[in-house]
């Protein structure tokens, strides 16, 4: 159990502080957004993050990672979720590179992991299937037709779906729609014949899209994993996504709370500064302390990843259920105490908001998450 | 590292020894051990259990040894507890001394106070009360009233205290007395005194659970020796905010479900299982069950913060701005924690005595209404909630 950080990782923190706060400011969301830019993403700003070693940090030296662990991106996406700063991050490091990294043979790993750690490479997972987060159930087809595979159906909320050099497809090649078994991931290269890729434009100004496979070929190397044995590998993958967004929903919810409270203490009303009302400092101590079980909870969420921990799966859903709830409360509260001013653009709380309920719903809300441990500890 | 493991093995060997077998179940809350001149022993056990650890100064493990303490450093006492949580063993002392006093006075006593009371606390011989609250003086507690007048050779008290807990039990008072009538913190002083001094009379009052712990107490020309004024005269303020913090990490422990949780009353969801049923082996009712994962959830995320904040102060870090939550956050859990139970059980939490309910059922019913307390007892929810504003948010009156 680590919950204190170690020299080495405070200097990272540090580092990606740094880096966040000067090269992606939420000015940079920003302008993505107004010049409604084709990326989604600054590739300048990518590039400069997998210098940091930012992109390879969970990748072994070996592939050209930098190996700093789960708990040094937990540390590098606090940071990033602190300035709403767009990347790469989850898409491409959290989900397809530990995938590759837990399922892929030695050619993938040499191939994918290095060009991943370079920054020379975009992934997407595409697993989504419908409204709600749901990896039990899965209708993409995939059927075998020679020495390949065929695979049809289609795909929703792709993260970086639109920009991605190469995907990994999530279908099912044996049982029924809900089976657990018959699960198997595909390595596509979005370029296929049958592929058809629409960017959504989403309310927090990041990527996502919908893809649709029509009787695309695949051939059989490019199976990640095991056929019908996906599912495994899978949670695993999710389980470390929805930990590492909830280090980024950490660095938001704490920006939004600095931010807010900040302007209680500069906003004058009645003659005096609204910090002083005790209705809104209860509120603001209150927040207080749930962020502060946040923190815990995320720490631990990480460095058990990290230690390897057999309840990896029960920490990760008390992490994104937790964090998914008190970035809804903390930003509702931020943008109320702003009063007029939070309802404008202008003012950051609103992208603040914006995000944490995108942030929220991917991987698996609160609800879906209590209903998980529930299942998971047998009751 | 080594020189730990050695230290476990010890340790193992000797309560293997010398815990009794009946001290490792679960302890009924009335088998609690307060100690005193007039201390009961419901089981002989007990005071078997007692003596033995008292005798190793480990009902005080840090304590220093030259006061009757354990003389162990801050790692050797986490073996020990958790060699003790190991095989389940009871508390061997329950008592205000340890949790609240004693630290107090080891940092502001002067010697000879020390090696009066601390072996005393120890043993487990005398027992505390904490006279603070007065009628006027609840959550504003520095506009106590309490007179103490310096009659030469003496000093003469009178007043009243009110919810002292045990007063009409204990042996001895730590009480806040006003010293000094023309200004508020900086006219308090600390005192102690035997309950038994003429002019002292408690009178229990009976809280909403039924049981009496806590007393008006009042004290009508009460002579205290001019030896038991802890620290400086007018001083009294600063020991009296330290003695509390430590009084709100204890009441802080309840979060974690740990104190009067309800004995013979087994996780939540077996509690749901029992008493609502299950289908497939899942609790029957959805919303029950997602009522549950909240509270087990929070229960989590509290307990990890403990642990956190535990690490920082050894990492050198300071208590962290994390523990000015625990009192709030612990206590408000815990509330929860009963409310919840009642909606598991059903009418099965809702009797109040006779044979119609067995002893775990009466004792939740017990232990919900008791935690009411918890939230106002060594300081209220509305006053954690405005010193974190305050001294943690930086924000003005
Ligand atoms: C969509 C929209 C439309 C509007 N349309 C109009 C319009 O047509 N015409 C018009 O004149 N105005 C309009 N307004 C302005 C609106 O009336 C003000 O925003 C509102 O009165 C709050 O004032 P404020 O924005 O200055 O917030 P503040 O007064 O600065 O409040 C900030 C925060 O402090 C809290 N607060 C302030 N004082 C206290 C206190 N004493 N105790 C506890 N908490 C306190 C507030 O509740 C709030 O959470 C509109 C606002 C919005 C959002
Ligand atoms: C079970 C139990 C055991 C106790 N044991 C002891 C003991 O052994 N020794 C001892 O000395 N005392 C003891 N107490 C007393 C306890 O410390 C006081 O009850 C407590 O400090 C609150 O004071 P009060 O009851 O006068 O409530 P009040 O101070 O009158 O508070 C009433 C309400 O007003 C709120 N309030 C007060 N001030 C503010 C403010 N500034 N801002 C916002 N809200 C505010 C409070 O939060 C509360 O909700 C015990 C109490 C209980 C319940």
């Amino acid at each position: 159990m680590a919950l204190v950080l170690t020299e080495e990782q405070q200097l990272l923190r540090d580092t990606a502080t740094q880096f966040f706060q000067e090269r992606l400011p939420i000015a940079n969301l920003r302008k993505l957004r107004d010049t409604k830019d084709a990326s989604g993403f600054d590739r300048g700003a990518w590039k400069e993050m997998s210098d940091l070693g930012f992109a390879g940090i969970m990748i072994s030296e070996k592939y050209g990672g930098t190996d700093f662990g789960p708990v040094g991106l937990g540390l590098v996406l606090e940071q990033a979720g602190r300035t709403l700063a767009a990347s790469p991050l989850i898409s491409t490091v959290l989900l397809c590179g530990s995938a590759v990294q837990l399922a892929g043979n030695a050619t993938q790993r040499q191939d994918i992991l290095s060009a991943i750690a370079a920054g020379d490479r975009i992934m997407a997972l595409a697993i989504e299937e419908g409204p709600h987060h749901n990896p039990a159930r899965i209708a993409t087809k995939a059927t075998p037709d020679g020495n390949s595979y065929r695979i049809s159906g289609s795909k929703t909320f792709v993260l970086d779906g639109h920009v991605a050099d190469q995907l990994i497809v999530v279908a099912r090649t044996a049982g029924e729609e809900s089976d657990r078994s018959g699960i198997t991931l595909f390595l596509v290269d979005p370029k296929s014949e049958g592929v058809k890729i629409t960017r959504t434009l989403m309310v927090d100004s990041r990527n996502a899209a919908n893809i649709e496979f029509s009787n695309v070929a695949v051939p059989s190397s490019a199976v990640l994993g095991s056929v019908d044995g996906g599912n495994d590998v899978l949670e695993q993958v999710l389980d470390i996504a929805r930990i590492g967004l909830s280090a980024e929903m950490l660095g938001l919810v704490q920006q939004t709370f600095d931010t807010t409270l900040a302007y209680l203490k500069e906003r004058k009303q009645f003659g005096k500064v609204i910090g002083s009302f005790q209705a809104l400092q209860h509120r603001m101590a209150a927040l207080f302390a749930e962020i502060e079980l946040c923190r815990s909870v995320v720490l631990d969420a990480l460095s058990a990843i990290e230690d390897r921990r057999n309840d990896v799966p029960q920490i990760a859903s008390i992490a994104k259920a937790r964090l998914s709830e008190i970035s809804t409360l903390m930003t509702n509260e931020g943008l109320q105490m702003h009063g007029g001013m939070g309802m404008t653009d202008q003012f950051d709380v609103g992208l603040y908001m914006k995000r944490a309920r995108v942030a929220a719903a991917s991987f698996g809300d609160a609800n879906f998450h209590r209903e998980r441990y529930a299942t998971l500890e047998g009751y | 590292m080594e020189a730990l493991d050695k230290f476990r093995q010890e340790i193992k060997a000797w309560l293997e020894e010398n815990c009794p077998p009946s001290m490792r179940t679960p302890m009924p809350e009335e088998e609690t051990v307060w100690g005193g001149r007039n201390a009961r022993f419901t089981n002989p056990d007990a005071k078997l259990w007692l003596d033995r650890m008292a005798a190793r100064g480990w009902t005080a493990p840090t304590w220093p040894k030259e006061y009757g303490g354990g003389g162990l450093t801050r790692d050797e006492n986490l073996v020990l507890q958790q060699e003790l949580r190991r095989i389940k063993a009871r508390p061997p002392l329950s008592s205000f001394g340890l949790w609240m006093l004693g630290p107090a006075l080891l940092e502001f006593a002067n010697e000879e106070q020390k090696k009066e009371h601390l072996p005393k606390i120890v043993r487990g011989e005398i027992r505390w009360c904490q006279g603070y609250s007065e009628p006027g003086a609840g959550s504003d507690l520095a506009g106590l009233q309490t007179k103490c007048e310096d009659k030469g050779d003496h000093y003469l008290v009178n007043g009243q205290k009110i919810w002292t807990s045990y007063a009409d039990k204990a042996d001895w008072i730590f009480c806040l007395v006003r010293t000094d009538p023309t200004t508020k913190h900086d006219g308090i002083s600390f005192l102690l005194f035997d309950m038994m001094s003429p002019g002292v009379e408690a009178r229990p009052i009976t809280m909403i659970s039924g049981a009496s712990p806590f007393c008006e107490t009042f004290f009508t020309d009460v002579k205290v020796p001019k030896k038991n004024l802890v620290g400086e005269l007018n001083k009294g303020w600063t020991i009296a905010k330290r003695l509390l913090q430590h009084e709100r990490e204890m009441i802080s422990g309840m979060g974690l479900g740990g104190v009067g949780a309800g004995g013979g009353i087994g996780s939540l969801e077996q509690v749901a299982k029992d008493y609502f049923g299950e289908t497939g082996g899942r609790i029957a009712g959805p919303s029950l069950r997602d009522h549950i994962t909240r509270q087990k959830m929070d229960s989590k995320a509290f307990a990890l913060t403990m642990q956190r904040s535990a690490e920082e102060a050894k990492a050198g870090q300071g208590p962290g701005a994390a523990s000015s939550i625990f009192k709030y956050y612990g206590t408000e859990l815990n509330k929860r924690r009963y409310e919840l139970l009642l909606e598991l059980m059903g009418t099965r939490a809702l009797g109040w005595e006779g044979d119609g309910f067995d002893d775990g059922e009466i004792n939740v019913t017990r232990s919900w209404l008791r935690s009411k307390g918890n939230s106002i007892e060594g300081g209220t929810s509305e006053v954690q909630l405005n010193v974190v504003s305050k001294r943690v948010l930086g924000l003005p009156d």
